[in-house]
């Protein structure tokens, strides 16, 4: 019984590390990224990122996309999005590490959301030739984003 | 394992296991069409035929029924007579089923299988204006009544085949029809409110267009728009969907010619 037991763990051990790797690939060429719990703590660039080009992604619907889903303390632009969580405050409730982790694989932290891997490449669907083998956006992009979210620290809009 | 082929396991079960979405169909009491959710000058532009645009391609339409065409010089009319009355309910019953070709096909196939077969005139080109008209004018003759697509066992398959489509997550952004139209239409996509996808008035008038035109226009839309390569017109993929959309919707009374944002 025992030894069942043991056999049990064992497998059960195996395969959480087989689903939950400390390691993860990025995107053809990119650098793999280590997940730490909830979060990415490391630059996937290894630099920060800048917080003025950042912001200017946020708000390119034809680049970042995110006010397509998201609202923000944007109050000079409109029609923002309501599917996801207000981007108000995220830098107060969240650390650098657990937003960068949302950005690339926001699956992580919940298995039902809608929002796409940034930095995925592999194993999506009819992918259009002029988007095929890239992520929605690049490392030096995402850090940016990192950079001007994680100084997103007022509640209130 | 290496690092490499357990990387490569791991992407395997994260691809399995993402691919499709659980899909909760909405109640049928809850369903909503596309109309609802307009601001009142829309619904009044669609609601009175002096404003709404797509009446002039069914006026048109109503001219190329009636007129000869085809080697065979014969008119739509010439064999099914007047189309107040006997294409009274049709489109409400489309995609329907093709005994020779055994399988399904949709209101603009089956023009173009009476122009090749019976006119002997060349097919029109999808989105083309004639062929627009025509199905605008079939399509009108139901306007009011309700969808009614009852899958048999040979339709069954195709159905089936076209859920799953809308249950696929696909492109580059890796999204499905149903995490929007099932799951989370009310809530707005930038300033848009995300409808819940009833093909209940096609072809129709949408104002970003400006012009008429079919389901699968707007599919190729909803398509690029998640970065997937879209499938071609008159792809099966495409007649499997709007199978699946017009049962998803029936009961659901047609608008054609509707107008859209």
């Amino acid at each position: 019984m025992a030894g069942l037991r043991a056999i049990l763990s064992a497998a059960l051990a195996a395969s959480l590390a087989g689903a939950m790797p400390g390691l993860a690939e990025g995107g053809a060429g990119s650098p793999a990224y280590g997940i730490v719990k909830d979060a990415i703590p490391v630059s996937l660039t290894g630099a920060a990122g800048n917080a003025a080009r950042g912001r200017m992604l946020v708000l390119d619907r034809r680049v970042g996309l995110c006010l397509l889903c998201h609202s923000g303390p944007f109050p000079e632009e409109r029609f923002q999005g309501t599917i996801g969580p207000d981007l108000s405050g995220i830098g107060a409730r969240l650390s650098e590490g657990q937003i960068r982790l949302r950005i690339v694989e926001p699956a992580r932290i919940n298995t039902a959301t809608i929002m796409p891997a940034y930095f995925r490449t592999e194993g999506l669907t009819r992918v259009a030739a002029a988007f095929r083998g890239k992520p929605i956006l690049s490392a030096q992009q995402i850090e940016d984003i990192v950079a001007f979210l994680t100084g997103l620290r007022d509640e209130s809009r | 394992m290496s690092a490499g082929s357990r990387a490569r396991a791991v992407a395997w079960i994260f691809f399995a296991a993402t691919q499709t979405v659980a899909g909760a169909e909405i109640p049928l009491e809850e369903r909503r069409s596309g109309y609802e959710f307009m601001s009142r000058d829309t619904r009044a532009m669609q609601d009175d035929d002096a404003t709404n645009p797509g009446v002039f391609w069914v006026l048109d339409g109503e001219a190329l029924w009636n007129r000869k065409a085809g080697a065979a010089g014969t008119a739509c009319a010439d064999c099914h007579g007047n189309a107040r009355v006997s294409m009274k309910g049709v489109a409400a019953r489309y995609p329907a089923w093709d005994a020779a070709r055994r399988r399904p096909v949709n209101l603009e196939q089956r023009i173009n299988m009476c122009r090749t077969e019976r006119q002997k005139a060349a097919p029109l080109e999808h989105e083309n204006r004639d062929l627009l008209a025509l199905t605008a004018y079939v399509a009108h003759q139901s306007r009011g009544m309700p969808i009614t697509i009852a899958p048999d066992k040979r339709t069954e398959p195709f159905l089936n085949a076209g859920r799953a489509t809308f249950m696929r997550r696909q492109g580059q952004l890796n999204l499905a029809c149903a995490q929007c139209h099932d799951e989370r239409w009310g809530k707005k996509l930038a300033g848009t409110t995300i409808p819940q996808g009833h093909p209940t008035g096609y072809p129709l008038y949408r104002l970003e267009w400006q012009s008429l035109g079919s389901l699968q226009r707007r599919l190729r839309n909803c398509m690029i728009g998640i970065r997937a390569e879209p499938y071609p017109y008159g792809a099966m993929e495409f007649v499997e969907l709007e199978l699946y959309l017009m049962w998803r919707a029936r009961g659901m009374k047609l608008e054609t010619p509707a107008v859209r944002p």
